[in-house]
């Protein structure tokens, strides 16, 4: 049993290692500061367990989670991805998330959409859509509006273009605020790019041989140091490869 | 006739229309007896009191909040422009925010200064507002022949307005 996470930060952990969380009971002044786990974290009562093997992250003031490296997409509630349109039925939309099960999408989920006027979404289509349910129980559930009705860039997306697979680590990697990888990829050239954090990424560029480029990159990014992509970019930039 | 009052059954007597004829002291009886099995209906568990003890440690199963992911659409060098203008929205909705707080601010707090200033080109206006009918339409004509004093247009719709003796 591991007594404190701030000893811990930074380090590997594995799934099945337990933290017993202090309960201030002898000092009831002091109000105790609430813990928030994150992903690869588990509450079991007072204790916390782990359940993905990673890294322990934190980030003050006090949330900690696992920085794991996985390619299974799980759902989760909020969470932007990219999905593939499967299958038409009824009034919903079946959709490929690339997780467990299929997600379903109303289509009243649409900006616009009423139930006269249709969106006009085929099998076939890339959505960029938001889930609104996520549950381990239950069939997740998709939607192309936020609270306020609006699309905010969500919808069909992607006439042309490629859609790719990379690991949830990279796709993080990628979002992160000043990702260097993003930055550096967009001196090179014009080109559009659409990140789910289920992993899917769809990238958009003038021609064809650009857009293999920005893909190549991207998923060679996977397993390279700083020191080598910015060698690759270099090269990239001066039109040797 | 009181032996017959005996005999009818409780149920009867809790009836409506037999509530009328009845005196207080049965009517008592009746009531306690309906309290009775009201209480005997409750039931309760018999288990000591469940504390709820207070959770000092919440779960967020999304990587969002931990690592600020950034919105998921991007466009660079102007490949596409409105997800450009998506990206700008949507990647700093803090400072947005703050612009507002400081804009609301500005609305609410107007210096005296403000308001006389404001107030001075408005007093023209206030002026012809409290001003009668006629004493509005004179300046409306003095404004006129003062603008346009050499504009002979002007001058003739003035006439046209007069009133025209016929001819005949």
């Amino acid at each position: 049993m591991l007594n404190s996470f701030k000893d811990k930060i930074g380090d590997v952990l594995l799934p099945g290692d337990v933290f017993s969380v202090q309960m201030p009971e002898s000092i009831t002044d002091s109000k105790p500061e609430k813990i928030v786990c994150g992903p690869g974290l588990r509450r079991n009562g007072d204790e916390v367990l782990v359940c993905k093997s990673g890294v322990l992250r934190h980030k003050p003031p006090n949330l900690y989670w696992i920085d794991s490296q996985q390619r299974r997409y799980i759902p989760v509630k909020g969470e932007s991805v990219i999905g593939i349109v499967t299958a038409k039925s009824g009034d919903i939309f079946k959709v490929d998330i690339g997780a467990s099960e299929q997600a379903s999408l109303s289509y009243l989920a649409f900006e616009g959409a009423t139930k006269r006027n249709r969106p006009n979404v085929q099998v076939g289509d890339l959505v960029y859509s938001q889930l609104i349910i996520a549950n381990k129980d239950m069939e997740p559930e998709l939607a192309c509006i936020d609270s306020c009705g609006r699309a905010n860039g969500m919808g069909v997306f992607g006439a042309g273009g490629l859609l790719f697979k990379v690991s949830l680590g990279l796709v993080r990697r990628l979002l992160a605020p000043q990702s260097e990888i993003t930055v550096d990829l967009g001196k090179l050239f014009p080109f559009e790019m659409v990140v789910g954090l289920n992993g899917r990424v769809w990238v958009k560029a003038r021609t064809a041989q650009q857009t293999l480029i920005v893909a190549n990159m991207l998923e060679s990014c996977e397993n390279m140091t700083a020191q080598q992509r910015q060698v690759l970019f270099r090269r990239v930039a001066d039109g040797s490869i | 006739m009181a032996i017959d009052n005996a005999k009818l059954s409780k149920n009867l007597l809790r009836m409506k229309f037999m509530q009328r004829g009845l005196d207080a002291d049965t009517k008592k009886q009746l009531e306690e007896g309906e309290k009775r099995i009201i209480s005997d209906e409750h039931w309760y568990l018999d288990l000591p009191e469940l504390k709820a003890k207070e959770n000092f440690i919440t779960e967020e199963m999304s990587f969002g909040p931990f690592e600020d992911l950034k919105y998921g659409r991007m466009s660079f060098k102007g490949f596409n422009p409105e997800v450009e203008k998506l990206m700008i929205l949507m990647n700093a909705p803090n400072e947005e925010e703050e612009e507002e707080e400081e804009i609301s601010r500005m609305e609410t707090d107007i210096t005296d200064e403000d308001m006389a200033r404001r107030y001075e080109s408005l007093v023209g206006t206030m002026k012809k507002r409290f001003a009668k009918k006629r004493q509005r339409m004179a300046e409306v004509t003095k404004d006129d022949v003062a603008a346009a004093a050499d504009d002979d247009d002007a001058i003739e719709k003035k006439t046209k307005r007069a009133f025209l003796k016929p001819k005949d």
